[in-house]
C-alpha cells in the first residue's frame, strides 16, 4: 500500500549493495580490531570459525530444506566429502611449511584451490547422489540420503584396506592437517555463501526452486524442468556444505569419520527448522546462537542434546514455521521505512484528501 | 557345512529380530505414513527396563520381560499421544521432524539417565544344542526364532482375524471413509502404536538374548536396519516386514561369513538404495498413484 505512494522515497539498486558491503566490512572491521585489541580472546575468536562454518552449513541445508521443500539427512556426508578432500588436498601441497613460515601470499592459493576443490568434490558426490535420490520424494527421499550419508561415512572409514595405502587414515583419523582456517578467511567465506545464495533465490532459476516447494505438478505443467532445478539445487547445497567441511578440516587441523555421523546432519537439520525453513536470517541466527550457547553453558553440557531434542519437538508442535519464519532481513528496506518517516515527519500537513485517494487506488490496484 | 549352517541360524537369530522392528516400522507408516524414528529408540528403553528389572531389582526374567514388553507399549503410545496426534493435520515433514525429535529425545535422555557406557549383563539363556553332522546351535537362536514365528502368526490373525485388526486395515486404506463407517481414528491409531511398540520390546528381549548388552544409542542403528528391511519388503506391508527382516539378517551374515564384517552397515545400505532405486514399492509394497 504505502509504496505504491508516489512520496515513497527508494533506495536505487546499485546503493542498496553499497550500503549492504559497508555494513559487512564494518563488521568484519569492529571483529579484527577488538580480536586484534585483545577484548576477543583466541578461545572465542576460535568459536567465531565454528560459528562461521555453522552458518555456512545451515544456509546451505536451508537450500535443499527450506527453498526445495525436500528433507534431506545426509548433510554431513557432504560435509566429509569436503574436509576429507581438502585435508588431503592440503598435507599433499608444501601448505605446512608455509604456513610455518607465515608465507601468507604464498599461501593463498593453495587455500583457494582447497576450497574450490572441496566444493567440487562435495558437489559431484552431489549430482552423484541426487540424481537417483531426487527421483523419490518426502520419506523415502529422506531415508536415502541418510543411507548415503551413511555409506560415505562407512567407505572413509574402511577405504584404506582396499585400496592398499594410507588415504583416509580410516578410524584413526586424518591427523597434522596445516590449519589455515583464519577468522577472515572464514568470513569471507560466509559472506559469499550468504551472497551467492542470495542472489540464486532471488533470480528466476530460484523462483523455480521455489514453486516447486509450492507444488511440483504445478510447476511442471507451468514449464518448469523440475528434475534440473531439484538437481541443481541440491548439488548447490551440496558444495556449500563441501566448503564448510574444507573450513572445519583447516580449522581443526585432524578429521575423524565418526565426527560425520547422522548426529551432526541432525544438529544442521535443527538449526534449520529452529531459525526457520526458507529465511536465511533465520539460519544465521540459529546457527550463531546455536554454537554460542553450548560455550556459555559448558557446566550443563549433559543437557544440550536433550535441550535440542526437546526444543525441536515443541516448535513443531507449536510453532511448525520456525522462529523467523520465511522472514528475511532486508537492511535497504529498513533504511527506506526510516527515511520515509523522517521525511514523512518534515513534509507535514499536505492535502489529506488528495493522499487518501492516492492511497485507496493504489490498494485497489493491488487487488485487482 | 557345519560353519554354513551356524552362520545361517546367526543370520536367521538376526533377521527375526529385525524383522519384528521392521513390523512395528511397517504398521505405523501403513497407517499414518509417518517414519517412526522413535521406534529403534523404544527398543532401547525396552532393553534398558529388562536390564535394570533383572540386575537392580533382581525379578525373575519372565517378569522382567513382561515389564520390558509394557514399558515399550506404554512408552509408544504415549508418543503417539503427545508428539503425533497434535500434529495429524500437519504437513508430514513437521511429522517426520518431530519423530526424528523424539528419537533424540530418548536417546540423550537415555543417556543422561544411564549414563553413556554400555551396560553387559549375563546371558539369559545359555548352552547349546549339537545336531547330528556337528551343527551346533545355541539355545538362544532357536528360541528367537521361535518366538518371532510365533509373535509373526498371532499379528497376522489379529490384522487378519478380529475387528481391530479390521478397522486397523480400514485405516489405512482410507483414513476419511473408515471415519465415516464409524472406526474411532484416535483409538485404532492408538492400538496400532501399542502393538508395534510391543513387538518392539519383544525385539528388545530378543536383542538381549543375541547380545546381552544395553547401550543409550543401541536403538539408532538397529531401528536403522530395520526400517531398511521394511522398505525390503515393502513398507506398509505385513509378510512384507517378516520377509525383508529375515532377508537384511542373512545379507549381514553372508557379509560377515566371507570376511567383509567391517562393511556389513555400508552392504545394508547399498541395498536399501538399491531397492529404493530399482522398486521403491519394495518386495511385496502395493503401488499407489499419486493424486493431483
Amino acid at each position: 500500500m504505502k509504496k505504491n505512494n508516489a512520496n515513497w522515497i527508494r533506495i536505487p539498486m546499485p546503493l542498496r549493495y553499497l550500503i549492504n558491503l559497508a555494513m559487512i566490512a564494518a563488521v568484519w572491521f569492529v571483529l579484527t580490531a577488538l580480536m586484534k585489541a585483545g577484548v576477543i580472546t583466541n578461545y572465542w575468536s576460535g568459536i567465531l570459525i565454528m560459528v562461521g562454518i555453522n552458518i555456512i552449513l545451515a544456509v546451505s541445508l536451508n537450500v535443499a530444506t527450506g527453498y526445495l521443500g525436500q528433507l534431506p539427512l545426509g548433510h554431513a556426508g557432504f560435509m566429509a566429502v569436503g574436509a576429507y578432500t581438502a585435508g588431503i588436498f592440503m598435507k599433499a601441497t608444501p601448505a605446512a611449511a608455509l604456513l610455518k613460515a607465515g608465507d601468507t601470499a604464498a599461501l593463498t592459493p593453495y587455500i583457494i584451490i582447497a576450497i574450490v576443490l572441496s566444493a567440487i568434490v562435495a558437489g559431484v558426490f552431489g549430482l552423484i547422489i541426487g540424481i537417483p535420490a531426487l527421483r523419490l520424494r518426502g520419506d523415502y527421499l529422506a531415508i536415502i540420503t541418510l543411507g548415503f550419508g551413511e555409506i560415505i561415512r562407512v567407505v572413509l572409514t574402511n577405504i584404506d584396506s582396499i585400496l592398499g595405502f594410507d588415504f583416509t587414515y580410516g578410524a584413526a583419523g586424518l591427523k597434522r592437517i596445516p590449519k589455515f582456517s583464519s577468522f577472515t578467511l572464514v568470513f569471507i567465506c560466509v559472506v559469499i555463501t550468504c551472497t551467492v545464495i542470495h542472489m540464486f533465490m532471488k533470480s528466476r532459476h530460484g523462483r523455480a526452486v521455489l514453486s516447486i516447494r509450492e507444488n511440483e505438478i504445478a510447476s511442471e505443467s507451468s514449464g518448469i524442468q523440475t528434475t534440473y532445478y531439484k538437481t541443481l539445487a541440491f548439488v548447490i547445497s551440496a558444495m556449500f556444505a563441501g566448503v564448510a567441511g574444507c573450513l572445519y578440516a583447516g580449522y581443526l587441523g585432524s578429521l575423524y569419520p565418526s565426527t560425520f555421523k547422522f548426529m551432526k546432519s541432525i544438529e544442521i537439520l535443527v538449526m534449520v527448522v529452529l531459525g526457520g525453513m526458507g529465511s536465511m536470517l533465520g539460519s544465521v541466527v540459529s546457527a550463531t546462537v546455536l554454537t554460542f550457547l553450548p560455550e556459555l553453558l559448558r557446566s550443563v553440557d549433559d543437557y544440550r542434546m536433550v535441550a535440542y531434542s526437546l526444543a525441536l519437538v515443541i516448535m513443531m508442535i507449536f510453532r511448525p514455521k520456525g522462529l523467523m519464519g520465511s522472514y528475511d532481513f532486508s537492511l535497504s528496506r529498513w533504511l527506506e521505512k526510516a527515511i520515509n518517516w523522517i521525511v514523512g515527519l518534515f513534509r507535514k500537513k499536505e492535502p489529506v484528501a488528495e493522499k487518501k485517494v492516492i492511497a485507496k487506488s493504489g490498494k485497489g490496484g493491488g487487488k485487482a | 557345512m557345519s560353519l554354513f549352517f551356524s552362520q545361517l541360524f546367526n543370520g536367521l537369530q538376526t533377521g527375526s529380530v529385525y524383522a519384528l522392528v521392521a513390523l512395528g516400522y511397517s504398521m505405523v507408516y501403513g497407517i499414518i505414513l509417518l517414519l517412526n524414528f522413535a521406534h529403534g529408540d523404544i527398543i532401547m528403553v525396552g532393553a534398558y527396563t529388562a536390564f535394570y528389572a533383572m540386575t537392580a531389582f533382581h525379578l525373575h526374567p519372565i517378569f522382567s520381560v513382561l515389564l520390558a514388553i509394557v514399558a515399550s507399549t506404554v512408552l509408544g503410545v504415549l508418543i503417539e499421544k503427545v508428539a503425533y496426534t497434535p500434529l495429524r493435520q500437519a504437513p508430514r515433514l513437521s511429522l517426520l521432524i518431530t519423530a526424528i525429535g523424539i528419537s533424540f529425545l530418548l536417546e540423550n535422555g537415555a543417556q543422561l539417565l544411564f549414563g553413556a557406557d554400555t551396560k553387559s549383563m549375563d546371558p539369559m539363556i545359555s548352552g547349546s544344542i549339537t545336531f547330528a553332522g556337528g551343527i551346533n546351535i545355541s539355545y538362544a537362536a532357536l528360541m528367537t526364532i521361535v518366538v518371532s514365528i510365533v509373535v509373526m502368526l498371532l499379528l497376522t490373525i489379529l490384522v487378519q482375524k478380529t475387528k481391530l485388526g479390521k478397522a486397523m486395515r480400514a485405516v489405512s486404506e482410507d483414513m476419511g471413509a473408515a471415519q465415516l463407517m464409524g472406526i474411532s481414528l484416535n483409538k485404532t491409531i492408538s492400538f496400532t502404536f501399542a502393538v508395534g511398540s510391543a513387538l518392539a520390546g519383544i525385539g528388545s528381549i530378543l536383542y538381549l538374548c543375541a547380545y546381552p548388552q544395553a547401550s543409550p544409542t543401541m536403538g539408532s542403528m538397529l531401528g536403522l536396519k530395520a526400517f531398511v528391511a521394511a522398505v525390503l519388503g515393502g513398507i506398509g506391508s505385513i509378510p512384507g516386514a517378516m520377509i525383508g527382516g529375515f532377508a537384511i539378517g542373512l545379507l549381514e551374515a553372508l557379509v560377515s561369513a566371507v570376511g567383509l564384517s567391517v562393511w556389513k552397515d555400508g552392504a545394508v545400505f547399498a541395498i536399501l538404495i538399491l531397492v529404493l532405486l530399482v522398486r521403491p514399492t519394495g518386495i511385496l509394497g502395493r503401488k499407489t498413484m499419486e493424486k493431483v
